[in-house]
């Protein structure tokens, strides 16, 4: 198979899928019941089988996987200073990235510009399609067990109606399905898109299907809350996104990220041009944007049109170098990573992903912990080589202050799967803590790894959930008897999260990935010349956080499945799932054990270092800040891999063991730390008060500035609209009296007068005689001779 | 003219005019309806005379020839016709009103 022929074809097939069974399934879902769920199912499977195929058939065999050459590109300069000149770098023997651009179809041309449904199909799209698919479809399968419920009527226990009883409602099991199918159509085409206005289209429709099935359960008033939540929060930084487009398109002309063909350059190569080695630097339409004023200059003070654009060529350089345009990548940039905080739920937006555990679990395993929430990591991994440093700092620090917020509010929450939400969004701020001190390949890999362990966790979860029939830990305890299955597959997710192994030997995916992560902040750190403060403090937090990732886990663990049953009678009535529910656990446990590990060579780490966007692989240095990006390669030498490793084992085992003796052992009593610490305590519980900050700050006045002007609306301008309706009521009576009454029907009146009086005075001529009314004949006849005979002319005869 | 010419047109005529004013004052004296029916007959073959005499080619030159006797045939059928619906309402009125005295139906005058 040809790959630029096949890829797209075979992905381009794996994204339609979901969506034929969202269209079947929108039109005759209700007749179809539960086959409509074997039809998502289906199609979500047949969109895996594509996938597969396109990676093992179509990419593999061409794209040769093994690692390219490591050894040689080890930076010699290293082993004597600690310090590198950026001019010092080698240059990368491999300048070629594997990626297929192309159209399927081009939605309007403007003169140059055009928008096209494209697609941008390299190993990191193929990754992510076979991951998606894979989890959704086990999700898919376990969706058949879960929602079961909803194949007949379906009782609402947390809907009480005004008469005390609780809602009943038709059941919703083909349309969950339906949103599903939505769901994996709009995140298979958000990976696929080749355009970043064609990726905004799908991050729409992410959204929407996230809003979809959060407020699934719509009469909870409490689901429909955090849908809007979701919706609200996520366009908040949908708007920075659109910012980001609009500078984007204003400046370059293009949304496209790769080069349809070598006259039409799309942004990487803008921004990263061959010529310049892939360094990033200012494409010189976006400086000639930013120098206006003097391009206008130029253009007044030429005599002709070829000579100005002449001149303005030469003075582009120069400019430049003065940092013109500099600042509309900082925005650019910053737009972009705004709409994926939203996305991904960073910090100061993080907290809708919370709340979003108001869907069903199911929901919670595929939308926030695998894809929609990956997406916005995908686009920031995406979009990596148009940041400028000034901007990875940026989501460095913000990823920094997520990771450590999330991890300690998931220290306090009992709610199972607000555990695992925090979790979620704290591993998210690992991943964007990563990409911003500059380890692309290490933020990737842990998108892919928390993937599967996420993933893995919130189905257990949701097994949990269906077994015992509540979220709060406190309820819970000693299921591992009751569950094995999930007990167990839950062990494995929390090893994987917590990154368990044997250091320097083997591990979970999680050991390799937040290894990854730790290595490339700690050489951020170490390689720095001068103002280290920032890369140690993200350290710090980063492998601090890590331990308390340990510790929240293994407190979930431990307080769910371990010891002594804390509600007999819940305890009483678990169960395990059934087959269809804890397969996919099994599936997906298998992945989050190996997904990281190398087969021949083989391995996700080598196929998405063929993904590495160009010129990243190098050192870079910021234009106003003062921080030194580290190649990503420096960080697998041997002086920061020992002590990372070590470190990351031992904060690791640290949270363990303090799980162990809170929840496990019960050697500890945790209600007396609460006790101690009563303002952390309360702190944390509250979740750093950032609900009722945003309450206070925005909800707030937006609902007293709504009540102000319900206030105007209501005084003024009803007021006003009654005044005229008034008028126009009075006007109308007046125009009722007069016009129609007095003219109109005066008029009819006398007709129908006229006739009245003509019909009595006629009728006294019916007597009823029949003798009289031959007699009128005779005399009419003899009338009629005599008239005739007088007047008889020859005019009259014609 | 005179009644010692040979029968002509004016002989029929006359006696159709004669049949007619009889009708018609029967029409008009008459109370009893049968009368009144017998009066309508009358006017109605003293009209048919004068169409079979304007017919006859035997009384004068400028005949209407077949023409006049069929449209004295169509006041043939025409009349019976006109007889039987009237009996019928005779027949009606009779038993509504035991009597057939045409005064005595004024119920719908105006």
């Amino acid at each position: 198979m040809v790959p630029s022929e096949w890829l797209p074809r075979l992905l381009g097939i794996a994204v339609l899928l979901p969506l034929v069974a969202f269209v079947v399934n929108v039109l005759v879902g209700p007749a179809l019941k539960k086959y409509a769920a074997y039809l998502s199912t289906l199609m979500i499977c047949l969109a895996f089988v594509c996938s597969m195929t396109a990676l093992v058939l179509a990419w593999l065999p061409y794209h040769d996987p093994a690692p390219a050459g490591h050894g040689d590109s080890e930076p010699h300069a290293a082993a004597t200073s600690m310090i590198i000149p950026v001019a010092d770098q080698p240059q990368h023997a491999h300048q070629e990235i594997a990626a297929y651009t192309g159209y399927w179809y081009r939605l309007g041309q403007f003169g140059s510009l055009h928008l096209d449904i494209g697609y941008y199909i390299d190993s990191l799209a193929v990754c992510m399609f076979c991951m998606v698919t894979l989890i959704a479809s086990c999700i898919h399968f376990y969706s058949i067990g879960y929602m079961h419920d909803e194949e007949s009527e379906y009782t609402d226990h947390e809907v009480t109606l005004s008469d005390g009883s609780y809602l009943t409602r038709p059941g919703r099991f083909p349309r969950f399905f339906q949103y599903l199918s939505l769901f994996c159509f709009s995140m298979l085409g958000l990976v696929i898109s080749g355009n970043i206005a064609m990726t905004f289209v799908f991050w729409e429709l992410v959204g929407i299907c996230s809003y979809f099935l959060i407020g699934f359960y719509v009469e909870r008033p409490s689901a429909s809350t955090a849908a809007n939540k979701a919706f609200i929060v996520n366009r908040v930084g949908d708007f920075g996104m659109i910012i980001g487009l609009m500078v984007i398109w204003s400046t370059l002309g293009t949304f496209n990220f790769g080069d349809i063909t070598k006259d039409e350059p799309g942004i990487f190569s803008l921004v990263r041009p061959a010529e310049h080695q892939h360094e990033l630097i200012v494409p010189a339409k976006m400086v000639q944007e930013a120098a206006s004023e003097k391009v206008a200059e130029i253009v007044q003070h030429s005599e002709s049109l070829e000579t100005a654009l002449s001149e303005i060529d030469a003075c582009t350089d120069d400019w430049r170098k003065e940092g013109y345009g500099y600042w509309l990548m900082i925005v650019a940039g910053l737009g972009i990573f705004c709409g994926c905080v939203g996305k991904s739920a960073q910090f100061p937006l993080q907290t809708w992903l919370p709340d979003a555990m108001e869907g069903p679990t199911p929901v919670s395993a595929l939308v926030h912990s695998a894809t929609m929430v990956a997406a916005g990591v995908f686009l920031v991994g995406r979009f990596f080589p148009v940041f400028v440093p000034e901007v990875l700092l940026v989501i460095a620090v913000v990823g920094c202050i997520t990771l450590f917020m999330a991890a300690t509010i998931a220290i306090t929450a009992t709610d199972i799967k607000r555990v695992l939400a925090y979790s979620t969004i704290s591993q998210l701020g690992y991943m964007m803590l990563a990409l911003g001190v500059g380890g692309w390949m290490a933020g990737m890999l842990h998108l892919f790894t928390h993937a599967f362990f996420k993933s893995l966790l919130f189905m257990c979860s949701g097994s949990v959930i269906h077994g015992v029939h509540t979220n709060e830990m406190t309820e819970m305890g000693g299921l591992r008897k009751k569950m094995p299955v999930t007990a167990y597959t839950m062990l494995i997710g929390c090893l994987a999260i917590s990154g368990a192994g044997i250091p320097f030997l083997i591990g979970f995916s999680g050991y390799y990935s937040k290894d990854a992560i730790l290595e490339q902040v700690f050489s951020f750190w170490r390689y720095q010349p001068e103002n280290a403060g920032w890369g140690a403090l993200f350290f710090l937090v980063a492998a601090g956080s890590a331990g308390i990732t340990a510790f929240y886990m293994f407190r979930l663990w431990f307080m769910t499945f371990a010891g002594a049953p804390r509600d007999q009678e819940r305890y009483d009535h678990a169960h395990e799932s059934p087959k269809v529910m804890y397969i996919p656990l099994i599936i997906l446990s298998i992945f989050a054990v190996g997904v990281a590990w190398n087969f021949f060579d083989v391995s996700l780490t080598n196929l998405l270092e063929q993904a590495r966007p160009l010129g990243t692989a190098a050192s870079v240095q910021g234009e106003i800040v003062q921080q030194w990006w580290p190649d990503e390669h420096l960080a697998h030498q041997e002086k920061i891999v020992f002590p990372v490793t070590l470190i990351a084992f031992g904060t690791a085992v640290t949270g363990f063991l303090l799980a162990m003796l809170f929840y496990g052992l019960r050697v500890l009593n945790a209600q007396e730390v609460q006790q101690q610490f009563h303002m952390v305590y309360r702190f944390l519980l509250n979740k750093w008060w950032f609900d009722e900050l945003y309450d206070f700050l925005w909800v707030r006045p937006t609902l007293l500035i709504s009540r102000l002007v319900t206030g105007i609306d209501r005084r003024w301008i009803d007021g006003l609209i009654d005044g005229l309706a008034d008028c126009t009521k009075r006007f109308s009576q007046w125009g009722d009296r007069w016009v129609d009454q007095g003219v109109v029907d005066g008029f009819a009146n006398l007709i129908a007068r006229w006739t009245f009086n003509t019909g009595l005075s006629l009728r006294r001529v019916q007597t009823g005689q029949l003798r009289q009314y031959v007699m009128f004949i005779a005399l009419g006849t003899v009338a009629i001779f005599i008239l005739i005979s007088l007047f008889w002319s020859r005019t009259l005869a014609g | 003219m005179s009644l010692f010419e040979p029968v002509g047109v004016t002989h029929y005529l006359i006696v159709g005019a004669v049949m007619f004013v009889i009708g018609a004052i029967c029409m008009a004296t008459k109370r009893n309806a049968l009368g009144i029916l017998m009066g309508i007959e009358l006017v109605l073959n003293g009209a048919n005379i004068n169409f079979v005499a304007f017919g006859s080619q035997y009384l004068r030159t400028e005949t209407l020839g077949l023409d006049g006797q069929l449209v004295a045939l169509f006041v043939i059928v025409l009349a019976a016709a006109e007889a039987a619906v009237a009996l019928a309402i005779a027949l009606n009125f009779y038993n509504n009103h035991a009597t057939i005295d045409v005064d005595r139906a004024d119920e719908l005058k105006g």
